[in-house]
């Protein structure tokens, strides 16, 4: 789960990492009171669930209390769009403004999980403010990171190991240290998947802050945590794929037109690895997930069904757990529940009552191409196309 | 033979009383896998299918029926806590098939089982089977496999069963599959797999399905151009998926150019494995390997 920049640095505050002077405003009222109380100059950044918010116009710097209301209503009720966002952008109903901050440094400070390891890494780097990513692939070398032991924890000498390499002056290897240990503090207690401090910076004046604060929460680590599900933001996420997830539907929204429902997360990859290979493009990922049923099935199909760049479907279902008669009987439940919206589909089943779930949707009235394997499948959606 | 599991597995089944852990149980059972035992807190002295006790603890199921394989269906909650009872109980094969284990849960079991002699496959995943040996433990339908020679381990579960459907239907056999999951963080690694298959004499040759993320199919590469002498194919998965989304399976998702399908291909291609071009191509591929190989 994500959550927003001010939500973030209100729990990075909370656990002894200093952050920038600032308050959330969802008018423009309030946000020239929140600049008023700041005085001088002040930052006003978009509330969104994105990156790239600076060059899309998401961030603004203004110099008075009127300049700050007329920041803020530029930004709040609109769509931004960002490299991150699809075409339509993500909706802005928050901003939050802050004390603007004179740097000397922009460091990057971040926390992840890493499958090499089998454990969290700290990731630190002098170049600061710029995509991490862009860092490890053209200077490798400015990336500093250390292994941390579930059971000790991230060790006192691991952040001071960190700080001297991030070349701090030596005055600032304390603050630097803890503050990185606090923020291995965070990952630990809220179940961390990512957190990101991008830039941390050193000001002119000798403080550190975290200038910007990325905090993502582990999904299946939630049922622990009741009380951070109020900083979900729905209106930030797809709704198709929030509608999905309430349905326990593994969905991805992706940019082709040709709809795909499978059974299993690699077998789905592999079926959009198919469509593509016949030269068209996936609309979506969906696996249904475990102990589906009829219901869940008219679910999933439903939900791709309601993507209006969806011009064909590809069912792929390898039943097993799942038998291939309650899949069919699912999807025919779809077709009556949504009958303007059905597309022509190119239905694979093997498994447990193939025969039967075959059967089922030959004799319906649906447009439906039966194949039996994944090289008539991809024939099929080439003849579609 | 085979790895991991075979004749003298005795298998206890962790959350034996649930929907899942009972249908399973049944299934594994009937396959031929020697089932000896349940364990659900709260629930012992009860009997599975009126005569496989079912215990309280695991160590009581291991003491009194030499339980040595345990399958796991605890409820994300509680499955971390289920994988230390066996670890410390005793048992030398787990396969944990719960999906949705909070990640820094496994980190921990992970780390406690590092330099213990136990192997840990999942969380996650479908499980292990030795078609030979009829012995299944996991949750594959047991049907589509067929006693042979070739090894399989994939991250993945129903991808798992398409391999394995393409190979039986073209009348190759499997020594061992294995369902090593789809989580970032697991207990086994494709590495430990290969390194099995490698000592296991009725293992002539390997099918490998990877996919998107992480680094894992890299390392199987390099261990494969060091210590592998049988031969491979391989097949990764999410060619067409974007970078930063992540494709159901925790551990799915392109967080750098090295997690991409391209990069593991060319990594293992280098490794001398023979790349699957394509889902539908498994079989036929592993049986061009196997024929050039014989031949």
């Amino acid at each position: 789960m994500k959550i927003h920049e001010y939500q973030a640095k209100e729990i990075l505050a909370k656990h002894g990492i200093p952050v920038p002077v600032g308050s959330v405003a969802s008018t423009p009222r309030e946000a020239a009171k929140a600049a008023g109380e700041i005085g001088g100059k002040a930052v006003v950044k978009a509330q969104v669930h994105a990156g790239g918010r600076g060059k899309a116009g998401g961030i603004k710097v203004v110099s008075s209390a009127d300049d700050a209301a007329k920041a803020a209503e530029g930004m709040l009720g609109t769509q931004l769009v960002t490299f991150q966002t699809g075409p339509e952008g993500v909706p802005v109903r928050r901003v939050l403004v802050e004390e603007a901050i004179d740097t000397d440094r922009e460091l990057y400070l971040g926390m992840v999980i890493d499958g090499a390891s089998q454990g969290v890494v700290a990731i630190a780097s002098s170049a600061g403010g710029i995509e991490i990513e862009e860092v490890a692939e053209h200077t490798p070398e400015r990336i500093l990171r250390v292994s941390v032991d579930p059971v000790l924890g991230l060790q006192p000498y691991q952040g001071r190991r960190l700080a001297y390499g991030l070349d701090v002056k030596p005055e600032l290897v304390r603050p630097v240290a803890e503050l990185i240990g606090n923020l291995y503090r965070v990952f630990e207690s809220y179940d961390c998947s990512l957190v990101e401090i991008n830039p941390l910076v050193i000001t002119e004046d000798g403080r550190v802050l975290a200038l910007d604060a990325k905090l993502s929460i582990d999904d299946d680590a939630m049922f622990r945590h009741g009380d951070l599900a109020g900083l979900l933001d729905a209106e930030q996420e797809d709704a198709l794929e929030l509608e999905a997830r309430q349905a326990d539907i593994n969905y991805v929204k992706l940019d082709g037109d040709v709809g795909c429902i499978v059974n299993g997360a690699g077998l789905a990859m592999a079926t959009m690895d198919v469509i593509g290979a016949a030269g068209a493009a996936p609309a979506n990922f969906l696996d249904i997930g475990g102990g589906a049923d009829e219901e869940k099935v008219s679910k999933a199909l439903q939900i791709v069904l309601s993507d209006s760049s969806v011009k064909r479907v590809l069912v792929n279902i390898f039943g097993g757990i799942l038998r291939c008669d309650v899949a069919a009987r699912g999807l025919l439940l779809a077709a009556e529940a949504m009958p303007n919206a059905t597309r022509p589909m190119v239905v694979r089943m093997l498994g447990t009552n193939a025969d039967e779930g075959r059967h089922i949707l030959s004799g319906s009235s649906l447009d439906v191409t039966l194949v039996d394997d994944l090289n008539q499948a991809a024939e099929a959606i080439k003849a579609a196309g | 033979m085979s790895i991991l599991v075979d004749e003298n597995t005795r298998l206890l089944v962790q959350g034996i009383t649930g929907r899942e852990g009972s249908f399973h149980a049944g299934r594994c059972r009937e396959y031929g896998t020697n089932l000896v035992a349940g364990v659900t807190p709260g629930r012992g002295g009860v009997m599975f299918e009126d005569s496989v006790p079912v215990f309280n603890t695991v160590a009581q199921a291991v003491a009194e029926t030499g339980a040595n394989a345990s399958l796991i269906f605890v409820p994300p909650p509680f499955a971390a806590d289920a994988i230390v009872e066996s670890v410390d109980a005793g048992v030398s094969v787990i396969a944990c098939i719960t999906e949705g284990i909070p990640v820094l849960d496994s980190v921990k079991v992970v780390r406690y089982i590092r330099d213990k002699a136990v192997t840990l496959v999942g969380p996650n995943c479908p499980g292990i089977i030795s078609p030979g040996a009829r012995c299944k433990m996991g949750i594959m339908p047991g049907d589509i496999h067929l006693p042979g020679s070739v090894g399989v381990v994939s991250r993945s579960g129903t991808l798992t069963y398409e391999a394995v459907g393409q190979l039986t239907g073209l009348g190759i056999g499997q020594s061992t599959c294995v369902g090593i999951g789809g989580d970032p963080v697991n207990g086994t690694s494709f590495v430990d797999i290969f390194q099995r298959f490698q000592d296991d004499p009725d293992t002539d040759a390997v099918v490998m399905i990877g996919e998107i993320g992480g680094t894992r199919e890299q390392e199987a590469a390099e261990f494969i151009k060091g210590h592998f002498t049988k031969p491979v194919v391989a097949l990764i998965v999410g060619q067409s998926a974007p970078a930063g989304k992540r494709m159901g399976h925790a551990g799915a998702i392109i967080t750098g150019s090295s997690a991409r399908a391209e990069e593991k291909a060319k990594a293992l291609a280098a490794a001398g494995v023979g790349i699957i071009p394509a889902p539908g191509e498994i079989g036929k591929t592993t049986q061009e390997m196997i024929g050039a190989d014989s031949g």
